[in-house]
């Protein structure tokens, strides 16, 4: 049974369409087949970061209309054949989305895929909040810093309210994912440290990104940056992240600046 | 041991709960309304005086079906002071308030009993009356940021930490097993003896019965540690617990 994953956070700019992107490539690289689907409409970017942005004829909001069919929405990536983005429209906005369009959609999703997953966008009004409708495991991305956690921690509550699962008494799985993680600006105090994100949000962690310019190199590409390099440091955590989600037991690799210092900095406290 | 007063607080805000007779009508209206002037007629004060609710629960009334009722009871000397189980948007200003009632339970109370002649139709009638019983909320998952959680009828407890922007109310006291990072507003209907605790303090906002204590008035040598709040007069104060 195919697996639907909204991967969101409340906050902006932490990671969510970067991250929606590696951890499809990745999950396409094991052998999954994965769609990926954007639903900020009106702001969309996932079709940039996957480099479809030139092939984009029909999208999410022109299937729940019924003006087109779902098979001439999908953009098949070139170079992973398992992957596939659902892109969203730009000309129009999240008023547009349904609640019945969309459960229409990803129910089709569901079974020709083993993975949907969801770009929320940012905040928690309709937009986010039909992104996580329908969702059975929720990935929320945030960055180690006072403001992102707080809206991780409200929109961790929303999970547990207006979603489907929620409303019959189930419980969405939710796994936190930590991106742009700086260990020296953690070692130095000016950032939260990975045991302060969890202590706050009382969430299991799927993995520690860390902040590189590998990112905005693959973003501009049009490259998923696990694809794009595979072997940086942020694309190897987010394979690990990737098998994490698939059920595999990955040990935690913290990010360090400097090779064999796993324990000092796992130590350190933010002053 | 710290103590704030804050002799220039704003005005203070308290939660109340006050007794009210909840009548049901139900249909047909007309017969309902007939059977309320003739209840009035053999018991009168009871109804006639006292604030009433209207629980709407077993009819379906528009808004100006609602108007209509409210106005005829009002002619007959019933006056309506909230109306409660309705969709909010059959609400509008120029109606009654639109009550929400956290008691599930309630206890049918003995009508007096008529001087006139009793029918048929008034044993269908239902008054009924809230009760106020000592009861404890527990919590047992973190209440999440953007979370509210109110409960006037007795003290509430979380197994787990109360985020940054939550906020809990209760008529009781309120018992905290993590860290309190939002707001706890205890003895929110009046009740100047509840008290907050809690294992680590970290809270924006701490209240008792209506007096507050912001996190930037609170000591902080305090901060991180488990702590006790009371009311002493009108000043809040903590006290460590280790």
């Amino acid at each position: 049974m195919a697996k639907v994953v909204v991967v969101t956070s409340g906050k902006g700019g932490v990671g969510k369409t970067t991250s929606t992107a590696a951890l499809g490539a990745a999950l396409a690289q094991h052998g999954q087949n994965v769609v990926v689907v954007d639903f900020d409409v009106g702001l969309r970017n996932l079709d940039l970061v996957m480099g479809a942005e030139r092939r984009v004829v029909y999208d999410l909001i022109n299937v729940t209309q019924g003006i087109a069919k779902l098979p001439q929405a999908l953009i098949r990536d070139k170079r992973l054949e398992r992957l596939a983005l659902l892109p969203a429209s730009q000309t129009r906005d999240k008023d547009a989305l349904t609640e019945e369009g969309v459960s229409r959609v990803i129910t089709s999703l569901k079974q020709m895929f083993d993975w949907v997953i969801c770009d929320s966008p940012a905040g928690i009004e309709r937009g986010a909040t039909l992104a996580m409708r329908f969702a059975d495991t929720a990935i929320i991305v945030t960055n180690p810093e006072v403001s992102s956690v707080r809206d991780s921690d409200r929109i961790i509550g929303i999970l547990d309210a207006k979603t489907v699962k929620a409303e019959r008494g189930e419980r969405v799985d939710k796994h936190l994912l930590i991106s742009r993680y700086d260990p020296a600006r953690a070692a130095r105090g000016e950032m939260l440290s990975i045991e302060d994100v969890l202590e706050i949000l009382s969430t299991p962690l799927l993995g520690i990104i860390p902040e590189s310019e590998e990112v905005l190199r693959a973003s501009n590409l049009g490259s998923p940056v696990t694809f794009n390099n595979p072997s940086s440091a942020p694309a190897r955590a987010y394979l690990d992240a990737a098998r994490r989600l698939m059920g595999e037991e990955v040990e935690m690799t913290i990010p360090t600046e400097k090779q064999g210092f796993l324990g000092k900095l796992f130590g350190r406290r933010a002053a | 041991m710290t103590s704030v007063a804050n002799p220039r607080q704003s005005p203070r805000f308290v939660c109340r709960s006050y007794m009210a007779v909840a009548l049901a009508p139900e249909p047909p209206l007309v017969d309902w309304i007939a059977d309320i002037e003739q209840k009035i007629r053999d018991t009168g004060s009871f109804l006639v005086g006292p604030p009433v609710v209207l629980d709407l629960s077993s009819v379906k009334l528009s808004k100006s079906a609602i108007a209509h009722l409210v106005a005829q009871l009002e002619q007959r000397g019933v006056r309506v002071m909230g109306v409660e189980n309705v969709d909010p948007s059959q609400m509008d200003a120029a109606l009654p308030p639109l009550l929400r009632s956290t008691k599930r339970e309630s206890a049918d109370v003995s009508v007096p009993a008529p001087k006139a002649r009793e029918t048929q139709r008034e044993k269908q009638q239902q008054v009924r009356e809230t009760r106020s019983a000592p009861a404890t909320l527990l919590l047992d998952k973190p209440v999440r940021s953007g979370q509210s959680i109110y409960f006037p009828d007795g003290d509430v407890t979380v197994l787990g930490s109360v985020g940054s922007g939550a906020e809990l109310v209760a008529g009781g006291s309120i018992h905290v097993y993590g860290t309190l990072r939002g707001r706890a507003m205890a003895g929110s209907n009046g009740n100047a003896r509840a008290r907050i605790f809690c294992t680590k303090i970290e809270a924006e906002l701490l209240a008792i019965d209506g007096h507050y204590l912001t996190a930037d008035l609170m000591d902080m040598a305090l901060r991180d540690r488990p702590v006790q709040a009371w009311l002493e007069g009108s000043a809040l104060k903590i006290s460590a617990l280790d």
